[in-house]
Order: C-alpha cells, then sequence, then structure tokens
C-alpha cells in the first residue's frame, strides 16, 4: 500500500507542475501558442490516467491556462473527478478549476450535487468553506433548489467560518431560485445579530443587495439597522447600513428625520474618509427626500456642502471625485447651495484628470442660470478649443448643448449667440456629434421665430463653405449639419439675402460626395429656393434672370439624377421634369411662380416627439385583440418583412402634392376637414385644445411678442459667439441703468416716502431676453399626460426578489409559511404521491396562470368599461373557484409574487367614476333627468342568482349582504381573500373603493356615497353628487327614490329653490321657480333613481339648497297629495373628480410650487391604512398616486381644473394629511369634510 | 457587488483574473485587454475611478484600480460598494498578499496564481466581500495550507525534493530573473479601520 503511493508520487515527478508550465511558457516567448498546444496534449494524456494526482495536477495547470483564454470546457468532467476527491488538496484544485469556467450552460454541473451537498456537511470546516466558495461562482437554479435547505441548515453552523459564508452564499441562491427567500428569510434576520461580527456583516451584505433592490420590502428591518449603525464600529458594517438607508429614505420620510443626528454626529466624528462619504451622500439623499417643506435643513445641507468642498479641495484626486460626484446629487435639490461654489468647480475644469473634468461638466450642467450661460458656455468653447482627445471634446460639445438647450431653452436670452455658438462648433474636426448640432439647428430654427431670419443667414454662410465641413467625408460626422443647413435655408427662403448664390451653392458637383440622405435634402430644398427665386424675379418682371435659374437647375440636376442613392434619384428626376416644364412655360411668358411656390406652401408644426406614443388608445379598441383570426405558427414563418427601401426617414419633407386638379384638391380638402372634425383625436390647432394641454402641470407656456431689436440683427462675417457676450453686457447695463432711471424718477415723484434702497447684485427676474421669443411648444395629443414611461428591464433576475417578507415576521396580517414553501428537502422519491383528494386542486391550478394574465392586464388597461363585465365574469369565477379551493393552501404560494406585484399597481389610477357612469351598463345613459329613467339599480346584474321578483329584492338582497360579511369574517382568519361587495346603492361606486385599496388585504366595510336626503312614512330619498367631467360648472344630483308604503306614488316633481351660486338645469321655456317631473312612478316597495343637473358657479364653498318632492299617494280607495322639504347640501367633495395622476406629473406639480398648503390631524383612528385610504378614495373622489406602506400620496381635481394633492401618513391612531391645492378656501373645505367623514366612523 | 477582479502587469498580462458572471474565455481576454488600456494610459496622480467604456455591463458599474510597482490590481464593481471602501480593499488584499509570500513581487503571482486565488477566496466569495480583517484572513489560509501540507506528508516529500532539484537545476529561477524594483511597496493608508 505504501509502496503504491511512493510509486505513484515518482510517476509524478516527472510531470509538470504548475511552475514547470509557467516556467515553460516564459521560455517560449517566440512559440508560445505553439508551445502551449504540446503542454495541452501533455495534460490529456495526464487526465487519463486513474491517478488523482496526476489529474489534479493536470486540472491546475489548466486553470491557469483558462485565465490565458484558452477554452478548459472539454476537461468539466475531470474536473469534477478532482472535486470529488477525498484530499483537501485536490478538492480545492477541482473547486478553484469550477468556480473559475463552470456555469449554468456546463451540463455536468448536475452531476455534482450530490457531491457539493457530502462536502457541505463533512466534518472538516474547509472542505465545507472549499464547496461553498466553488458553489458561490457557479450556482445554477438547479443547484440552488436542491441545496438551498443543505445550505440554510449551515446558517446556524457553530463554526462562525462557516456561518458566514453560507449567509453570504443565501443572496446568491435567492438570485437562481427566488422561492427560497420567504422560508431562509427569518434566520437569515436572526444573523444579523449574530455574536461574531463577521457574520453579522455577512448578514448585512446580503440584506443590502435584496434591499437595494426593491427596498420597499425592508422598511420594516429599519429599527434593527439602525440599533446596529449606533451599535456597529466595523466601518464595513457601518458603510453597508448607511448606503442601505440611502435606499430606504426615499420611501419613508420619517426615517430620514431620525437618521439626520446620528448621521451628522458621525461626520463629524468619524476619521475615516470613507465612511464620511458616504454619511455625506446618504444625509444628501434624506434632504431630497424631505425637500418638500423642510426648510429647516439648511444646517445639514451646508454642513455636507461644506465637507464636500474640503474634499474637493483635497489634493487627494479621489476625494476630489467622489466630493464632485456627491455634489451633483445635491445640486438637483438644493442647487443655491451649490451654486456659491461655482469657482470651484469651474476650477476643476482645468483638472489634468479628464474623470474629474467630466464631473465637473456635470455639474455645471446644474448650474446655469441666463446670467452666466453666456459666460460659463464660454469657458467651455475654450476647453473646446484646448481639448485633445476626440472622446472629452464630444463631451464637452453634447455637454456644451445639453446646457443650453435645457429646460427648452429655459436660460438662452440671445439666440444669436446660440446659433453663432452651433455654428463655431461646425468647426470641430472629426466630432462624431454632427446629427446633434444639426438637430438643434432646425430645432432653434423652427421654434423660434423671430430668428429665422438670422439662422438662416448663417446656414447660406454654412453651405456657401460646404467645403470646410466636408474635408475628409469618410469619418467625418460633422457633414450632417448640412443637412440642417440645407433644410433650414430651403423651408425659410424667404429670409434669404440672396436665394440665388445659396441655390448655386447647393447644386455644386462635390455634394454628390454626402451621404445619401443630405443629398436628397438638398434637392428637395433646391426646389423650393428655386420657387422662392422665381418669385423674386417675377415680381420684379426679370424673366432673363428667372431663366437662367432654370437653365442652371436643368444643368446641374442630372448629377443627382444619376446617383446611386434611390431617394436622392427619385427626387431629382421628379424635380428635374418639374423644372423643364416650367422653362416650357416660361419660355411663353407664362407666370408660373405663384403655382411653383404653392407646392411648398404652408407652415410645418413642432411636434413633440412623444406625441404619437401618448395618442389615448380609443374607447373599445382593443389593440392586442386579432383582428382575423391568429396564423398558424408555420405560415407566420414564410411571412417574412418585406425589403424597406430608404430607411433614413426625412423627418421634415412634406406630403407632395401631385395633383393638379384644383376641383379635385378642395373636394379632398373639404372631405379631410369634415373627417378631422368628427375625429376627436385629431390635434386640432384650434386655441380650446391647446389650452388643455396647457393646463396639464409642468408646461411653461413663453407669450409672443414683438422682436425687440436692441441688437443688431447682421453681424457681418462668420459669427463669433464673443461678441454676443460683450454687446449682451452692454444690454444689461443699459437696461440697468434704464430701470435705475424709472427707479429714480418713481424715487423722485413718492419722493421722501420710500426708503433709500440699494440696487443690490443683479437678480435672475432682472435679465430680460434680448429678443422675447416665442419657443413653440411642441404638439402633444390632446389628452396625453406628461409621463416617463421607465419600464423595469423585465430580465432583471431581482424582479423576482420582489418578495412581501414582513408579514412573514410579526403583526396581525402574519401568513405563516405554507407546506409547499418550505425548501426541499432530500428524499427518496422527489414526487410526493398523490392522494385521491387532491386531485382537485391539480385540476385548479393550471387555471391560474390564464386568469391572472388577464387580471393584469385589465389593471394595467384603463379601458373599463370593457373590464367591467370581464372582471364581474373573473369575479364569478374565482369565487366560485375558491369556494371550491377553499381549503386548499397549495394555491397560495403560487399566488405569491403576484399579490405584490398587485400591489404595485394600486398605483394606476382608476378611470373617474362619471366617465363610467357614462360607459357602465346602467340604463342611465346620459346624466340629464328626461332620459334617467333608471331601472333597478346595476348590482344586480352581478347577481345572476337573483332572480326574485323585483319587490322582495331590495331587502333580501340587504340581508344577504349582512351575511356574506359575517362569513367572511370567518373566512379571513383562514386567509385573506379578495374581497368584492355589492352595495345596492353604489352605482359605480365599486371601482372607486377597488381603486384604493390593496384587493388582497382585508375586506372592507360597505361603504356607500349616497346619504339621506329625506325621509317620511311614503318614501325615503337618498342621494350623491358627482362633478361633469365634460362641463367645469355642472355637477350630476343623482336621487334615489324609496317608495316605503304600501301605496302607489306618482307625479312626483322635484324643486329646489335656486341661490344665486347654484341653479337646477330645467328643460327649456319652464320657470325658474318651476319644478321637474320625476321621470317614473313607484310602486310599492319599489326604488328608483333620477337624476338632476345643477349648474354651480362657484366651487371653493360648501352650500345647502332647499327644496321640495311633491307626489301623490294613490292607494286602492284614495288618493293624497303629499310634499317632502329637504336640504340639498353641495360639498366641496362633490365638485372633485377622480382623476387619475401619474407620480412624476405629481411631483412636478408639487415642485411648481404655485400650490398652497394645509394639513389635518385625525387621531384616534383606528382601521387599517388602506381602509382609511379607500374611504378617502371613495367618498373625496381621491386616487392613489403611490402608497408606500403607511405613506401615501393621493390626487384628485376639481371640475374647474384645481389640483387637490394628498399626502397621507398614519402611526398609531394618528392620521397626518398634509394637503396642497392651488385655491386654499377650497382646500380647507375639502379637509374639514375629510374630518368629518372620519369622525362619524 | 464585485463584478470582476483583475490583475495584470504593465504590459497587460493577466495575472490573475477572477469573474463573478459568465464570460466566454474570449470575452475575458477583451475585457482584460480594454481594462488594461483604459487603466495605463492614465496618469499616476489622478482618481482611481473609471467610469464607461467597459464591457462590463455599463451603466451601473466603476472600475476602481490601484497601480502597485509593476502590477495593476483592478476591480469592477456596481453602485452597492464604497469607491474608497473598495480601494481599502484592495490595499488589505496587497497587505495580505504581501505577508503571505513575505514581501510579494510580481513573479510570486506569475507562479503561484492558485494561492493568490486561495487567498482572494477568503476575502471575497462570489463577488461579495467576506472577510476584512487581515489577521483572520491569514489564519484562515494558513490553516488550509497547514493541511494541505499534512496531507501531502510522506507522499509528498519526494514531489518536494524533485521540484527542488529541478529549481537548482534551472537557471531562470525567478531570482534571476530580476527585475529590478519588482517588489509592491504597500504604503500605509490611515483612512481605513
Amino acid at each position: 500500500m505504501a509502496l503504491k503511493i511512493v510509486k505513484g508520487s515518482i510517476d509524478r515527478m516527472f510531470d509538470k507542475n504548475l511552475q514547470d508550465l509557467v516556467r515553460g511558457i516564459r521560455n517560449h516567448k517566440e512559440d508560445e501558442a505553439k508551445y502551449i498546444s504540446t503542454c495541452i496534449d501533455e495534460i490529456k494524456q495526464e487526465l487519463k490516467q486513474d491517478n488523482i494526482a496526476v489529474k489534479a495536477n493536470a486540472v491546475c495547470k489548466l486553470t491557469y491556462l483558462q485565465m490565458l483564454g484558452y477554452d478548459v470546457s472539454w476537461a468539466a468532467f475531470n474536473i469534477v473527478e478532482v472535486m470529488s476527491s477525498s484530499k483537501f488538496t485536490y478538492k480545492r484544485i477541482g473547486y478553484l478549476a469550477a468556480s473559475q469556467c463552470f456555469h449554468e450552460g456546463t451540463d455536468v454541473i448536475m452531476l455534482t450535487t450530490n457531491q457539493i451537498r457530502k462536502d457541505l456537511s463533512s466534518p472538516n470546516q474547509y472542505d465545507t468553506g472549499v464547496a461553498l466558495t466553488g458553489l458561490s461562482c457557479f450556482v445554477t437554479p438547479d443547484l440552488a433548489r436542491d441545496l438551498a435547505n443543505d445550505i440554510m441548515t449551515l446558517m446556524s453552523h457553530t463554526k462562525p467560518y462557516i456561518r458566514k459564508k453560507a449567509v453570504l452564499i443565501m443572496y446568491k441562491v435567492f438570485l437562481k431560485y427566488p422561492e427560497s427567500l420567504r422560508p431562509a428569510f427569518p434566520r437569515l434576520k436572526e444573523k444579523l445579530e449574530d455574536p461574531d461580527p463577521g457574520v453579522q456583516s455577512a448578514a448585512v451584505n446580503v440584506i443590502c443587495e435584496l434591499a437595494r433592490r426593491n427596498p420597499k420590502n425592508y422598511l420594516s428591518l429599519a429599527p434593527l439597522f439602525f440599533k446596529l449603525m449606533t451599535s456597529s464600529t466595523n466601518n464595513w458594517v457601518l458603510i453597508k447600513i448607511i448606503k442601505l438607508f440611502g435606499a430606504l429614505t426615499p420611501l419613508e420620510p420619517r426615517l430620514g428625520k431620525k437618521l439626520i443626528e446620528p448621521l451628522t454626529n458621525l461626520i463629524h466624528s468619524t476619521s475615516a474618509m470613507s465612511l464620511l462619504y458616504e454619511c455625506v451622500n446618504t444625509v444628501i439623499a434624506v434632504l431630497i427626500s424631505l425637500s418638500s417643506g423642510m426648510p429647516n435643513h439648511s444646517a445639514s445641507i451646508q454642513l455636507c456642502v461644506q465637507k464636500l468642498r474640503i474634499l474637493i479641495e483635497d489634493s487627494d484626486q479621489n476625494l476630489k471625485y467622489l466630493g464632485l460626484l456627491a455634489m451633483s446629487k445635491i445640486l438637483k435639490t438644493h442647487p443655491k447651495s451649490v451654486q456659491s461654489h461655482k469657482d470651484l468647480i469651474l476650477q476643476c475644469l482645468d483638472d489634468k484628470d479628464e474623470s474629474i473634468r467630466l464631473r465637473a461638466l456635470d455639474l455645471l450642467y446644474g448650474m446655469v442660470s441666463k446670467k452666466n450661460l453666456m459666460e460659463i458656455v464660454k469657458k467651455l468653447m475654450l476647453h473646446v478649443d484646448k481639448a485633445e482627445g476626440t472622446t472629452y471634446r464630444d463631451e464637452l460639445l453634447t455637454k456644451i448643448i445639453d446646457i443650453c438647450s435645457q429646460s427648452n431653452y429655459q436660460y438662452i436670452t440671445n439666440f444669436e449667440w446660440y446659433i453663432s455658438i452651433l455654428v463655431e462648433l461646425t468647426r470641430l474636426e472629426g466630432t462624431r456629434h454632427g446629427h446633434l448640432i444639426a438637430s438643434q439647428m432646425l430645432d432653434v430654427a423652427i421654434r423660434v421665430k423671430a430668428i429665422r431670419a438670422f439662422a438662416v443667414a448663417q446656414m447660406a454662410m454654412l453651405l456657401d463653405n460646404a467645403h470646410l465641413l466636408t474635408g475628409n467625408m469618410q469619418r467625418n460626422g460633422i457633414c450632417e449639419v448640412l443637412y440642417a443647413a440645407a433644410w433650414i435655408c430651403g423651408e425659410f427662403s424667404e429670409h434669404l439675402e440672396d436665394p440665388n448664390q445659396t441655390l448655386e451653392a447647393m447644386l455644386r458637383p462635390k455634394v454628390a460626395t454626402l451621404p445619401g440622405h443630405i443629398q436628397a435634402v438638398y434637392v428637395q430644398n433646391a426646389a423650393k429656393l428655386f420657387a422662392t427665386v422665381l418669385r423674386k424675379h417675377e415680381g420684379a418682371t426679370d424673366s432673363q434672370a428667372a431663366q437662367e435659374t432654370s437653365q442652371l437647375l436643368v444643368e446641374r440636376l442630372p448629377l443627382f439624377v444619376q446617383s446611386a442613392n434611390l431617394e436622392v434619384q427619385e427626387r431629382a428626376s421628379c424635380i428635374l421634369q418639374l423644372v423643364k416644364y416650367i422653362q416650357k412655360l416660361q419660355q411663353k411668358d407664362v407666370e408660373v411662380a405663384e403655382e411653383v411656390s404653392a407646392l411648398f406652401a404652408g407652415e410645418l408644426n413642432p411636434v413633440a416627439p412623444k406625441a404619437q406614443k401618448k395618442v389615448p388608445v380609443p374607447e373599445g379598441l382593443d389593440l392586442d385583440a386579432w383582428i382575423n383570426e391568429p396564423p398558424s405558427e408555420s405560415e407566420s414563418e414564410d411571412e417574412k418583412p418585406k425589403a424597406v427601401f430608404a430607411k433614413e426617414e426625412t423627418k421634415h419633407s412634406r406630403p407632395r402634392h401631385t395633383e393638379v386638379d384644383e376641383k379635385e384638391l378642395a373636394r379632398r380638402r373639404e372631405a379631410r376637414k369634415q373627417e378631422q372634425a368628427n375625429n376627436p383625436f385629431y390635434i386640432k390647432s384650434s386655441p380650446s385644445s391647446q389650452k388643455v394641454y396647457q393646463d396639464a402641470p409642468g408646461v411653461e407656456h413663453i407669450p409672443v411678442v414683438q422682436i425687440d431689436l436692441s441688437v443688431p440683427l447682421k453681424v457681418p462675417g462668420m459669427p463669433m459667439s464673443d461678441q454676443y457676450l460683450k454687446l449682451e453686457e452692454e444690454r444689461r447695463q443699459k437696461e440697468k441703468a434704464e430701470k435705475k432711471k424709472k427707479e429714480k424718477k418713481k424715487k423722485r415723484e413718492k419722493h421722501g416716502k420710500g426708503k433709500k434702497h440699494d440696487s443690490g447684485p443683479e437678480s435672475e427676474e432682472d435679465i430680460t431676453p434680448a429678443h422675447h421669443v416665442d419657443i413653440v411648444t411642441e404638439e402633444m395629443p390632446e389628452n396625453a399626460l406628461p409621463s416617463d414611461d421607465d419600464d423595469k428591464d423585465p430580465n432583471d433576475p431581482h424582479k423576482a426578489l420582489d418578495i412581501d417578507l414582513d408579514n412573514l415576521l410579526s403583526g396581525t396580517n402574519c401568513r405563516p409559511l405554507a407546506d409547499t414553501e418550505k425548501l426541499p428537502v432530500r428524499t427518496h422519491r422527489s414526487e410526493p404521491l398523490k392522494s385521491p383528494g387532491e386531485d382537485g386542486d391539480v385540476e385548479s391550478v393550471p387555471q391560474e396562470p390564464k386568469k391572472r394574465s388577464s387580471k393584469e392586464k385589465k389593471e394595467k388597461k384603463k379601458d373599463k368599461d370593457k373590464d367591467r363585465k370581464k372582471s364581474k365574469e373573473e369575479k364569478k369565477k374565482k369565487k366560485k373557484h375558491k369556494h371550491d379551493a377553499e381549503d386548499e393552501p397549495a394555491e397560495l404560494p403560487a399566488e405569491e409574487p403576484v399579490k405584490s406585484e398587485e400591489t404595485n399597481e394600486v398605483a394606476t389610477p382608476p378611470t373617474s367614476t362619471s366617465a363610467e357612469e357614462v360607459a357602465a351598463p346602467a340604463p342611465a345613459p346620459a346624466p340629464a333627468p328626461e332620459t334617467s329613467l333608471a331601472a333597478a339599480p346595476d348590482s344586480e346584474a352581478d347577481e345572476p342568482k337573483d332572480a326574485e321578483p323585483e319587490e322582495v329584492k331590495c331587502s333580501k338582497h340587504k340581508k344577504k349582504k349582512q351575511k356574506k360579511e359575517k362569513e367572511k369574517e370567518e373566512k379571513k382568519e383562514k386567509k385573506k381573500k379578495r374581497h368584492h361587495h355589492h352595495h345596492h346603492h353604489s352605482d359605480g361606486g365599486e371601482d372607486s373603493v377597488q381603486n384604493g385599496t390593496m384587493e388582497e388585504e382585508e375586506p372592507l366595510p360597505p361603504m356607500s356615497n349616497y346619504c339621506l336626503l329625506a325621509e317620511n312614512s311614503y318614501i325615503k330619498m337618498v342621494y350623491d353628487i358627482q362633478g361633469n367631467l365634460q362641463d367645469g360648472s355642472q355637477v350630476v344630483v343623482s336621487v334615489i327614490f324609496e317608495n316605503k308604503s304600501d301605496s302607489f306614488l306618482k307625479s312626483m316633481e322635484f324643486n329646489v329653490l335656486d341661490s344665486l351660486n347654484s341653479k337646477l338645469q330645467r328643460p327649456e321655456g319652464a320657470g325658474p321657480h318651476d319644478g321637474l317631473v320625476v321621470p317614473f312612478q313607484l310602486p310599492p316597495g319599489v326604488s328608483n333613481e333620477a337624476r338632476f343637473i345643477f349648474s354651480v358657479q362657484s366651487i371653493v364653498m360648501p352650500q345647502k339648497l332647499k327644496g321640495t318632492l311633491t307626489f301623490i299617494v294613490k292607494s286602492e280607495d284614495s288618493s293624497t297629495h303629499e310634499k317632502l322639504d329637504f336640504k340639498l347640501h353641495f360639498t366641496c367633495t362633490s365638485y372633485l373628480i377622480t382623476t387619475p395622476c401619474y407620480s412624476d406629473a405629481y411631483a412636478k406639480l408639487l415642485e411648481s410650487g404655485d400650490l398652497k398648503s394645509s394639513s389635518l390631524r385625525l387621531e384616534g383612528v383606528n382601521m387599517p391604512f388602506h381602509h382609511l385610504l379607500a374611504r378617502i378614495c371613495f367618498h373625496h373622489h381621491f386616487s392613489v398616486v403611490e402608497r408606500i406602506d403607511s405613506c401615501a400620496s393621493m390626487y384628485s381635481r376639481s371640475i374647474q381644473g384645481h389640483h387637490v394633492c394628498l399626502l397621507v401618513k398614519t402611526a398609531d391612531q394618528t392620521v397626518s394629511i398634509d394637503a396642497k391645492c392651488d385655491e386654499p378656501s377650497l382646500l380647507g373645505n375639502v379637509l374639514d369634510e375629510i374630518k368629518q367623514t372620519f369622525s362619524q366612523c | 457587488m464585485i463584478k470582476a477582479i483583475l490583475i495584470f502587469n504593465n504590459h497587460g498580462k493577466p495575472r490573475l483574473s477572477k469573474f463573478y458572471e459568465h464570460y466566454s474565455e474570449d470575452t475575458e481576454q477583451q475585457i482584460i485587454r480594454e481594462t488594461f488600456h483604459l487603466v495605463s494610459k492614465r496618469d499616476e496622480n489622478v482618481c482611481n475611478f473609471l467610469e464607461g467604456g467597459m464591457l462590463i455591463d455599463g451603466s451601473d458599474n466603476k472600475l476602481i484600480y490601484r497601480h502597485y510597482a509593476t502590477l495593476y490590481f483592478v476591480f469592477c464593481v456596481d453602485s452597492s460598494e464604497s469607491e474608497l471602501g473598495i480601494l481599502d480593499l484592495i490595499q488589505v488584499f496587497v497587505e495580505t498578499l504581501d505577508k503571505c509570500f513575505e514581501n510579494v513581487c510580481e513573479l510570486d503571482l506569475i507562479f503561484h496564481v492558485d494561492k493568490v486565488h486561495n487567498i482572494l477566496a477568503e476575502m471575497v466569495m462570489g463577488g461579495m466581500v467576506l472577510e476584512t480583517n487581515m489577521n483572520e484572513i491569514i489564519t484562515q489560509v494558513d490553516a488550509q495550507n497547514k493541511m494541505e501540507k499534512s496531507e501531502a506528508g510522506i507522499a509528498g516529500a519526494p514531489a518536494r525534493a524533485v521540484s527542488a532539484v529541478k529549481n537548482m537545476n534551472l537557471p531562470e529561477m525567478p531570482k534571476n530573473i530580476n527585475i529590478g524594483d519588482i517588489s509592491i511597496k504597500v504604503p500605509n493608508l490611515p483612512s481605513f479601520k
């Protein structure tokens, strides 16, 4: 035995080991590849031997070769062999090789499961350690599933060395096998308080990684982390925790307030720069999350900025870089505090380190103002000239353009200057951003009307000097600007000084070397220029010159007709023929200019880039539905996309009018107009439609004013932007002087009254733009809301880890782990035996995904009216299904991830209830009293079982409902259910309830907005008021009349005493005091609904209207005339309309600063938060914008367009509501009403 | 998360590569080459952070590197890592190497890349920082080496002898290829701990 071992190692002596291999490679510098290939052959031989030591040696060498870029996957099986050696030495070599070259695609991995399991449970801690380390690199979903339980056991190992590795690897397991997160989480949380600091650190590490991706699920751990932060002395752990808090604070502002103090202390006390920096970073995050309405944190901001300045001034480049990075975060919310350090940042632009210069550039972006824009850009232009690397220069170029064009050219006071800057930038050699410059030129020229003359002059100059730009075209992106130049000259040719010359420049033979799409624009715009030239000459009756121009075109265009580019060829030949025809006409002395210019008549409006996407989907149109029968799989493969011709889309080319027949044209135009008028989605240019858009938050409107010619419009020669700087300064001086004069005048007038005040430094508002310009807003569809759709990457593995963990831990709605959620444990047979009773649920499972997908779709789409029916059906189905599956926990885990998704989707806004009323299948098609022949409440439709006679329905229905409630209470203990309820009054209210709630949470108590109007022994009236979406001055009052008597009620007449502010709308011809006839009669026990429209003037105050209902009671033997008085209470809430709002639009709205704020505190509210939200949504017509745990933002809009925003927070029975609205008295009243709602319950 | 750890010398020769996400061998070499180009053209006295231009993902990731004598130590990390923390981690790594190899130089890394991997495995596991305490790391590494030695036992003796003989006979042993000041100087950085 011993002999054999010795013999084995003697064999081994003469094999190459790793050192020999390395040495050999170093000795064969010339023929390295050849040498290595012989080595690989040797290794192959060694791997064939039985001796494990030889194999391990070979694998070790392979690992080295892998680093050099050789594929060693062919040896995967041998690696597994070495891994399974009983000796630690070889095992380690095997695991190292595996960790370097195994991945999910390696098929032998599945052979390793048992070996790894064996190693994990090895008595030797280093065997376990090596296995864990290796596994962390190549874990696959299968391995994760099979080994999760073993690893979880190791988390409680006696040795901290194993514990920390096991804890750390859990993160990888979660990623590959998300189902393991819930069962493993309690133990992971336990490890946060492990006695060993290494284990603790590992647990913090894992939770931080998890929380970074899905922070909201980990908010409940905040107190624990807070404790750790104040107790731990390990800087690594502290940094991780502080970073984690940075991710959590945006979700929970209260946490931020608590953090400020300990963080400030740390900033003052720590000597570790890394910790200091992270503290500053998190304080910034806190300040950002608090930025709304917490002004007294200026000390903290000051501290941060101060510390950052120290970092930036440090000689250590790393600190400088990080300081700038953090500074840019502050800049977003507190630009003022950063702007005072402008000197420092400009200084950094001169730094030799490119990374630092780039960071400084980022900062500059946010620091510009009207006052300093020109100065900063001038500085940047200097850097452009100095810059050596093209990357940095390109970066500078894009930054200049970004800075200038930001927020709709907000900071540009002089567009001539900007055009000159753009023209100067075209002189950059070898830049890739020609396209960017071109689009800026186009944008400015189109949208700033006042600048066109100047722009055209500059562009003509560019075209004339095109040879300078196109030096070597192949790698020169700058020729893109010629595209813009040609188009601008053509489109606005009326501003051209000398169109003839420009035309000539555009038809030079050199043009034919330009890229095709640019040539196409050249040709098209040459035609436009031609039209202008013709008109000019014909106006001056200079037929000779006009004919010369035609001749020029006829001579030059054939060059383009021969172009290889299809687009150029087509346009050129078309225009050439046209010109030839015109030439003929000219020779006959026919006036053609009118007709030719008619080809290009009309103004083009800029359209927002997102406009197309924002066109709302018309009601009832399902874009996902098949129009025809879906083709079979095989068919679709045959249908390959046809080749597309010129892909380059010339955005600005107008449709060509090929039709000459005037009559036909006119007819078509008329037809189109008709069509457009009827099409609600056509973007009309009428002022009313524009107003709708401008009402939307965040869109500034810049008034149109005449050009103020204080600056000469023409600058001879190529423009120098510097000139403008001087001119601008002079202009400002002048203005200032004038202002002072005026002030003095005023003072003189007032004489002695006013205090002597210094005009002080120039403030932002003092600077008036040189040109008052109309920056044309880009067109958008009427109903589009400004929003960014930032869809998360669906492939992100972290998405699967978005699992609610709170209910695992404690609390009232604790949901224990279901049996199926337990981690798979190794058994002899992994397939559980099926009992016959389980067959039922197996059957039910496949239904799940189908149903779910349609449900999700439903929530995303706002296509409600269609959904209503669908959802009802679903509910029915679901309900039935639930009854079947009542006691089957198997259904729970599958539902889990979806639930959290649903939670997210609560933020998706519902459609307004009133719109729904119209769309609902309720038999009240229009909100007019005459037509509101409402039959039975439509909730009956939900319950097909309730096919009882009408008379008994109401009462019975109620009883049934109560019974159901009880049942639900019982079920609640078993498990939560998707709740739905019907209230036989709540017409359309149902959806608004769902809107505010997590559907999966506890059932809501029934709610109704209908409140009692009046009641006597014969009749009961309940009513609800809804704003009218279509008309800003109308509200609809729905009244349900219920006959309580045994007699027949008829000839009901509804009348209200109008006030100045509110009037009942009566049919034409009726007197102001006439009552309205209720359009139905009531048999005994029956109720019915009628609607009345009121017009209101002011909606900021609640008010009451007195009224009477008169009716005739007809019993078998007698009939009496009865009367019932009532008071209609118009609350401010009733003027609000549930309106969806996206969170970013909401944020913009809050930032705008136009809103007045107010707040409200409610004590002793002990209802679940989602009930609370649901109540606000339902009773006060709000919609939830965003909900994060016990904090939610809500939005509503009044019929007259006031925005009402609420921030609702709750903490142990106290609810605080911070509200903002542009109408303070409306807001006050709404808040009062909310308060009242909650005082009642 | 740490996405990758690379060590290469002033000429771009890889001395250690550890990717915590899978790439093909070709891509790995490309990443090493590109990273070398990015890092090597930077001056000594510029900051140690690099953004963009990286094959590894892009957006969130950052390169953090340190240059010691002839070697570059480059970590590619995402935003969950503290930049200064990683710089300190590199420092800990190099100091640990220095302790384990006794005055570490490039040649140690060239001939004992497996040992370097073993040391690294005690610091970073699957892209997450496992241990930052140098003494703890060294204790664990030593314990494992001791185990390896005891396993080799008698059987290992002849192999060791042969290896020693080989080294004696071959003139190009590390000592002879003296590349001057190759030893990695470990400056003291007080910023952390």
